[in-house]
Formats: structure tokens, sequence, C-alpha cells
């Protein structure tokens, strides 16, 4: 089953003609209208006219997650705000989120992808279609959304939370497929499990995952818990959301919607492109959008690319799943969290030098976050020690606010975190990934 | 059935196209659309041979024409309809029409003439009308149906229009429009080029806007129909004005 079986089952040449069409006339559109790209492309000395080839993308400059904070909010878009439909923003604190904008036509081609990826993973216009990732900013719930609407299916807007009333929504409404993080698919299934539903009352049949990477031990596991096909994909806000890749029923690899999305595997550290089927940094450029269209974004997450034929028919390379990232990024329960920034918060908070320790561990289903941080002197006593209670408050309640997620702080006693083989241990993640 | 990688081309010292890298399929109508110099009919003739590729590649049906001369890509199949019909107004509108049937005597197809003299009064009953008449005594509607009905007489695979619209009413447009749409039912391939850029989005079923040259947006008809910046610069929409009303 194909969305846009012309595109998804393209011949390679022909693909490729394409590409660079859309290659070339996005070039020349970003050069005219983003001036980030204009001065970029002027001091490495290249216009955009010296593109001839899909492989003269490498002599193009990278983009960075830095570059799209560094242009906040609006400054890499290429449109006026007026011809901006929707505007959504990557996790993280306001002033370090990407903030990306789409066009009515951005977005009727992203329901469209998004749409490509659901038939994939086995949806059809008959199912019904429980979004469980949370609405709002963050690209996943209105991307799936749009992409399962525009594919005909009955869309349930569940976000993400109150676990026990989307499980009693998923038996009573008959859910047939389950849109949300892995990590959120199991504690969906604990939740059946605690509230005494047997698996053969509910209607599930698939479920399609992303927003952060996750193990085949954690499919496997989902997809007994649950009795339903489990597929990954991948997208990102800073890409255009969910809809980069996907992947079938065959569950080798995601196929990347390569008539949209140009990609190139990377050294992180030599910033080379890798030989075929090696493992390296993702680059994405762009080759449709309007409004915030990317030249070679440098997404950190670690793949590699396969051409081998699919047997289900679709001819876009597809990627393997996530292997992890190229920067010290943390994916808690789907958001990013970067450790520099705690780092940077807790020497906000108390003025000097933190010594610090990031604790990650799942309980059941979900991801906890625990920072230690060391205290400066001798344990506190009596008034003091309700200090120390408003202080630990003040970081949980600030760290929370700033990252995104929710951070549980203790402060521990002088030298107790000590260096791990000499090295200073900042982060300790006891996920079984 | 056409594929254009790189193309440059111009006048003299000028280059007026930058790197185009355009597709036809077999059986599209795809349209260029773009402002006066945008390079337009420039492309049209580059395709056609009749000016020279400085660079890039031209396929058609695989075949590399770029340097072949004008009548060697007529006779692969490829016709153009030019800018202002440049038909032959001292000669009649049958001669006119012959005219164009010269590389079916050179495939040794002469005996199919009649035949195909046939199916253009079919598509043009206003010609068979007027076929002995002088061709510059025709309206300037008429005369864009001869010139189609021209090029129709090589049996082109792919039939390029430059303008067809140009300075006709716009009943008469709808007309010449609407035998576009009929020549693809028929199985024929179309490059369309105009500055009514909102009558040839509404038949095509892709369209590329070329700005100085260059080839700034691509996409299906329907797609470049909603883009507000097409709105605004071709589609003559003045989006200011519709909002605070």
């Amino acid at each position: 089953m194909y969305w846009e079986p012309d595109k998804e089952c393209m011949d390679r040449e022909e693909l490729e003609q394409l590409q660079l069409e859309r290659l070339q006339s996005t070039l020349n559109r970003v050069y005219a209208h983003v001036p980030f790209y204009r001065k970029k492309f002027d001091a490495l000395g290249i216009s955009p006219e010296e593109v001839d080839s899909l492989s003269d993308l490498s002599r193009l400059p990278f983009t960075t997650k830095e570059d799209v904070r560094g242009n906040y909010p609006y400054g890499l878009f290429a449109v006026p705000l007026r011809e901006v439909v929707r505007i959504h923003a990557s996790s993280g604190s306001t002033e370090t989120s990407s903030v990306v904008g789409y066009t009515r036509n951005d977005i009727k081609m992203w329901s469209k992808l998004v749409a490509r990826v659901l038939v994939a993973g086995g949806v059809t216009k008959d199912d019904v279609v429980q979004v469980s990732f949370r609405y709002g900013l963050f690209t996943g719930g209105f991307g799936l959304h749009y992409g399962a609407e525009r594919l005909g299916a009955s869309v349930i807007p569940a976000s993400s939370g109150n676990t026990a009333r989307q499980v009693q929504i998923m038996k009573d409404f008959k859910t047939t497929a389950l849109v949300s993080t892995p990590s959120y698919a199991m504690l969906v299934a604990d939740t059946i499990r605690e509230m005494g539903i047997p698996v053969s009352a509910l209607s599930l049949k698939y479920g399609l995952f992303g927003g952060e990477p996750w193990s085949e031990k954690m499919r496997r596991e989902i997809q007994d818990a649950l009795g339903i096909v489990a597929t990954d994909n991948y997208g990102l806000s800073e890409v255009i959301g969910p809809g980069v890749s996907g992947e079938c029923l065959e569950r080798n690899g995601l196929h990347i919607n390569e008539d949209h999305f140009l990609v190139e595997i990377i050294d992180p550290k030599t910033l080379q492109p890798v030989p075929p089927g090696q493992a390296g940094e993702l680059v994405i450029t762009t080759l449709t959008k309007e409004a915030f269209p990317m030249v070679r974004y440098r997404t950190r997450d670690l793949t590699s690319l396969h051409t081998g034929a699919c047997p289900c028919g679709r001819t876009g390379r597809r990627m393997s799943r996530l292997a992890g990232r190229t920067d010290e990024m943390l994916i808690i329960r789907g958001t990013k969290v970067s450790p520099a920034n705690i780092e940077s918060l807790l020497f906000e908070i108390e003025g000097k030098e933190p010594n610090y320790r990031i604790v990650i561990d799942r309980k059941g289903a979900m991801d906890e976050v625990t920072v230690l941080v060391e205290a400066n002197g001798e344990p506190p006593f009596g008034e003091e020690r309700r200090h120390v209670g408003a202080t630990v408050e003040t970081i949980r309640k600030r760290l929370t606010h700033e990252l995104g997620v929710t951070v549980d702080v203790k402060l521990v006693g002088k030298k107790s975190l000590e260096p791990v083989d000499g090295k200073t241990k900042r982060v300790v993640d006891l996920r079984k990934l | 059935m056409l594929r254009i990688k790189n193309l440059e081309s111009g006048y003299g010292r000028l280059k007026v196209l930058k790197k185009v890298t355009m597709h036809i399929g077999a059986g599209e109508i795809v349209t260029i659309i773009g402002a006066n110099g945008a390079g337009k009919t420039s492309l049209l003739k580059t395709i056609s041979g009749l000016i020279s590729a400085r660079s890039g590649e031209i396929l058609f049906d695989m075949k590399d024409v770029g340097r072949l001369p004008p009548e060697k890509i007529v006779f692969l199949g490829c016709s153009l309809v030019p800018e202002g019909r440049q038909v032959f107004g001292p000669m009649t509108v049958k001669e006119n029409i012959l005219l164009g049937a010269y590389p079916q005597y050179r495939r040794k197809r002469g005996d199919q003439v009649r035949d195909d003299l046939e199916r253009v009064y079919g598509l043009f009953p206003r010609l068979r009308e007027r076929e002995r008449q002088l061709a510059g005594t025709l309206s300037g509607g008429e005369q864009q149906m001869l010139a189609i009905a021209r090029a129709l007489m090589a049996r082109p695979k792919l039939i390029m229009m430059d303008e067809p619209s140009m300075g006709l009413a716009p009943l008469i447009i709808k007309d010449i429009f609407a035998i576009v749409t009929r020549l693809r039912e028929e199985g024929n391939t179309v490059l369309l080029v105009e500055q009514n850029a909102k009558a040839a989005l509404g038949i095509a079923d892709r369209g590329y806007v070329l700005e100085t040259g260059k080839i700034i947006m691509q996409g299906t008809a329907e797609d470049l129909l909603s883009n507000r910046e097409v709105q605004r610069a071709y589609l003559g929409r003045d989006l200011d004005a519709e909002e605070t009303m």
C-alpha cells in the first residue's frame, strides 16, 4: 500500500532530476530571501548558480542548531510572516528553541508526507488513529494529526497524559492505531495491565512511534504487550517535524521521502561524507519547503543509509534506526535536553561552578531525571536546613521550567560525586534502551 | 520526454538563462511563467535550436539535442508555435498549414499529409472555412489557431507554445486554452510559456517560475496557484488590499 506510488516508487534517475530541479530553485530562493544564507554563501564565495549536480551540495555550508537559535525567532524564514499559517517550536526553553514556520502549501505537503509514513506503517482510511503526541508547539501532535486526517482516517486528538483516560478511550472508541513516543506506548501498556484490561478487549493493530530513539528490544516489548505491529518514524522540527522518513511493515529501515529531502551522512569530526552504508551524522536539505527551507542541517542524529531494494517496492533509500546522537543531547520523554544547558542553569542559580551529576532512569515506562548537586559546605542545621530546602526547590522549578521536562533535584554531601575512572561523570543513563 | 539540466544560453555577451533544470513527462502540460524578460522565450528558442546552448544538456526522448539545428529538432518531434504567431501573411491559410508538413515529406510520410490536414481542420473548423483566405487577413485568434495547426502538421511529440494568448480578447484566449487541453487529451505533450499565469496554471499539470533567467520555484499547478508569492507577482492579486478589506 502506498499513498503516492508515483513518488514513493520513483525511478532513481527521474528522482535525481527532480531533486536537482528542486535543489536549484530552493537555493535560488534562500539566496534571494534569507540574508543568513546569502552571507554564508558569499563568505564561502559560492553562488547558487554553481550548483550543477547533487554532489555539489557538499560545497555548501552547513546549518546548525546554533544558527537556528541565533536567528530566533524568524530570521531564517524565507517568506514574509503574513504568508505563514502555522508556527511551531522545538523543545527547550524559549530562547534556546528553534522556531519554524509553514505556509499553506507547506502544511499541505507536510500532511501528505505524514500520510505516506502512516500508510507505510499499515494505517488506512478505515483506521481509528489515536494521536497521543503532545499537541502544542511540538510538531509531533499536529504533524501526525494533519497527516492522519489527510489520509482520511478517524483521528482522536488524545494528546499525551491522563493515561488511564487514554486507555479507556482506546477501548471504547475502538482505536486501531496508536501514534506516540515509544516510551508513552510502554506507559500505555503498563496502564492497561494495571487496569486489568485484557489486550483482546482492545482493537489495536498498529503503532507508529517516533520522537526518540528506541531499541529492537523495546519494540518487541511494545508489540507483545499491545498486540500490534510497531513501526518507527523520524523527523525533526528544524526540517519539518514528523514525515521525514518512516518504516514500512518490513521494518528494515526508515524509507526517506527523498523527493522532498536530500540526505547526506557525514563524519561528525571531519565533516566529510562517509562511504555508503557507513554510520555518521545525518544532514538534511529541504527541497520543497517554502517558509522555512533548510540547507544542509546537521541533525546530530547518528544513522546510516541503505540503497538495497525493499520488498515493499518503495525505491527511496532507507536510513537505519537512530544509533544515538553526536552531541551529548539526552532525549527525555521525547524532549531534547542538553547537559550543558543544565550546567549553565546551575551556574546561574548558584553563582559558581557546580559539581553535579544527571541521573536518568526509566521507572516503568517513564524517563525520570534526577540532578544531584553537591553541597558546598558542611550539612547545615536548623534554619539553614530550611534554606537549603528552598534552594533545592528553586533549582527544581527553574530546571523543570527551562528544560520543559520534570526534573528532580537532590542535594548530596560534599565530595560524594567522585570522578569515575578519573573522569568527571556528568551523565549517568540507567535506561536500558 | 524532455529533460534539461543546467541549461545556459543568451545573446552575445548577455547571459539570459542561468542553470535551468527542468523536465516534462509524456502527456503533461507544463507551463513556464515569469515576467517580461525573465527568459521564457529564450528558453523555448534554445530548446528549438534557434539560439545555441552555451552549456548544459537538453535531452529529448533520451537523445541529446543540445547541438542540433532547428530543423533536426522539429524532425525528431519537437515543434514550436512561436511568439506573435509568425504566419505568412501573403500566403493562404491552407498553404501556411501545409508548410508545417515538411518533416512528414522528409520522413517519406507525404501520404499522411491529407489525413493530417483533415485532423487539424477538425480541431479548427474555422481554418477550413477560410482555407483559401490570405493568412494576413485573419484575426489574431485565427492566426494563433493557424500557427498551432501548422506546428501540428509535423506530428510533434512535444509542442511548445510561446505566449499563445498574447494580444487576444479574453473569449478567444479561452478557446485557445481549450485547444491546448484538447491536444493533451489526444496524447500530445505541451510546454506552454505564458504571461497569463492564471490561465496557464489553470490548465497545466505543473509549472516552473522563471525569474531573471533562474528557476525560483516549481511545483504542481495547484501548489503554484496557492503560493502567495506567485499570486502577488504573477496573478495580479493585491494581497495587501485584500487583507485590509
